[in-house]
């Protein structure tokens, strides 16, 4: 295949790329934006074989390495469940991160004494960054699998250590630069790889997200360094894309948690917790059963649901739905309030309530809701506590102040399903709980759910 | 211009690109658009394919070789699983209308 042709195909890969995202502005159009995307992967996959300079040495053993990533691959992605996603999407951008590091390391040892300086820091560049969005992302993927605690670990000093890796990382890519070395190069990919796990460990569950949207846009700039290293443009477009993209997703949620990134990523959930409570254990709450909250949302005339993941982990998904639908049998308008970090990664509490038949125009953003709350009769707060929590507006200090919330307090009743009292996952009481409009009922989500579904059957 | 230049222009350019289409993307599809973008590093696997074609010994063969399969798994994998969460997206035009009524208050 002629250069030109080689490259006028990388052009049609690279607006199969842009298409796919831009197929994403609305859930009509994703689907065939995500199949433009595939297909362009496909041909940029096809015409690599036949491109200039290629030599067709391997060619067998690669396409056998391809088989064997489609034979791993597709069943994992078949059949992980929805609540497992971002455990899945850290894994894959992890072997993604892996994948463009080793390349990296294949190219480097190659390019020996007469490499340009640019195609030296670029590779390094790409190792380091490779290494650390593979260790990182299999740490966060162990958190969220909860094979490991889900908690901040945090270790004496810890903080020093993190920032010798670092330095010992920089300082070694120096090295490589300078002595063009191999040992260096392994020394580089050791310590990035270290400094990954150092660096997502301190991440507290809540914020492991965000950490997963970094590290998808480290994976794509490492994927552009490739790129840049390897002459290839579909990379540098595919990697920047993915960089930009990672990059937005990470600012949207750090503002949807009011907090910024680097407080993020350095700890601001480890302030000493309860700092907002005021009152003692001694405050009564409301308890209800589950007839009083079917009695309550029969006589409704507007209800909106605020699901949490409190929801998703008692696999009450459905349960939530036959509710809603029962209640708009009933002629009661039902709507669905959607935090944006509801769920375990940005818009994940969506896919959750999609994947149970739940319509998206039923799901309401928080801007968009907010202002009707007023006009609500009941909301049901299912499994959430802190996205609803009016101390993120009215305590300044509480390690949640300032992120924006559900105004649910405005609304004429909140009904809490809820476990236990414990408050949720920044660890602050909320004062919702005690005013006389809030009805508490205790009990895993699914249960209650159930209960007073069958309750309004019978009313 | 030279070839580092021209490359260089195109990160630049895919860098407002990127930035211009991303943000258009609705919340609600949030999750689909992180595992979409992580699919579409996956092209990677081109550059996989390339350095294991020239490798020059077996050390370079292999990593090369765990780096071509790695990288599948991120690209098909990803793509199959954003496909079965957009399928999942599906408007229902049987479910009443006030709900859109609320959203234009």
């Amino acid at each position: 295949m002629n250069k030109n042709l080689y490259d006028l195909v990388g052009l049609v890969v690279a607006v199969c790329f842009i298409l796919a995202l831009k197929g994403l502005s609305s859930p009509k159009s994703a689907r065939r934006g995500n199949w433009i995307g595939a297909f362009g992967a496909f041909a940029a996959t096809e015409v690599v074989f036949y491109s200039p300079g290629q030599t067709g040495n391997h060619k067998w053993l690669i396409i056998g390495a391809i088989a064997f990533g489609v034979i791993v691959g597709v069943p994992a992605a078949r059949k992980i469940q929805m609540t497992q996603m971002p455990q899945l999407v850290a894994l894959f951008n992890g072997v993604g991160g892996g994948a463009a590091a080793l390349v990296a390391i294949v190219e480097y040892l190659k390019l020996g004494a007469d490499a340009s300086m640019a195609d030296v820091v670029a590779s390094v560049f790409t190792v380091i960054v490779g290494c650390v969005s593979f260790s990182g992302s299999v740490v966060t993927f162990l958190k969220l699998q909860e094979i490991m605690t889900t908690r901040p670990v945090v270790f004496p000093g810890g903080r020093f250590v993190i920032a010798a890796t670092l330095v010992g990382v920089l300082g070694s890519g120096e090295w490589v630069i300078h002595s063009l070395g191999t040992t260096p190069l392994l020394v580089v990919a050791g310590l990035s790889l270290l400094f990954g796990i150092l660096f997502v460990l301190p991440v507290g569950g809540a914020d492991v997200p965000i950490v997963i949207s970094l590290l998808n846009a480290f994976t794509g700039l490492t994927v552009a360094a490739s790129g840049y290293v390897l002459q290839a443009t579909v990379l540098i477009v595919a990697g920047t894309l993915v960089g930009a993209s990672g990059t937005i997703l990470t600012r949207l949620m750090a503002a949807a948690m009011g907090r910024s990134l680097f407080g993020t990523l350095f700890g601001a959930f480890t302030a000493k917790p309860q700092a907002a409570v005021e009152g003692g254990e001694a405050r009564s709450v409301k308890s209800g059963s589950p007839d009083d909250v079917a009695i309550l949302l029969n006589y409704a005339q507007r209800v909106v649901i605020v699901p949490g993941f409190g929801l998703a982990v008692a696999q009450a998904q459905h349960t939530v739905r036959e509710l809603a639908d029962l209640l708009a049998a009933k002629g009661i308008d039902v709507a669905y309030g959607i935090h944006p970090v509801a769920g375990r990664m940005p818009g994940h509490m969506n896919v959750l309530l999609a994947e149970a038949n739940v319509p998206y125009e039923q799901l309401v953003e928080m801007e968009e809701i907010n202002p009707t709350f007023p006009q609500t009769d009941v909301v049901l707060v299912v499994g959430a506590n802190d996205v609803v929590n009016p101390a993120a507006k009215t305590t300044p200090g509480c390690p949640i102040y300032g992120m924006p919330i559900l105004d649910v307090s405005s609304a004429g009743n909140v009904i809490f399903l809820k476990r236990s009292m414990r408050p949720g996952f920044a660890g602050i009481e909320n004062e919702l709980l005690y005013e006389p409009k809030t009805t508490l009922l205790f009990g895993d989500a699914k249960e209650s759910l159930t209960k007073v579904v069958s309750a309004l059957k019978a009313l | 211009m030279s070839n580092g230049l021209a490359l260089l222009s195109i990160f630049v350019l895919s860098i407002f690109i990127g930035f211009e289409v991303v943000s258009k993307v609705s919340t609600t599809l949030h999750t689909p658009l992180m595992s979409g973008a992580n699919a579409i590093h996956g092209v990677i696997l081109v550059g996989a394919i390339t350095v294991a074609d020239r490798a020059t010994s077996n050390l370079q063969l292999a990593l090369a070789i765990v780096a071509v399969v790695l990288a599948t798994i991120n690209m098909v994998g990803g793509f199959v699983v954003t496909d079965r969460m957009l399928e999942m997206f599906k408007g229902k035009p049987r479910v009443r209308k006030e709900a859109e009524g609320v959203d234009a208050e």
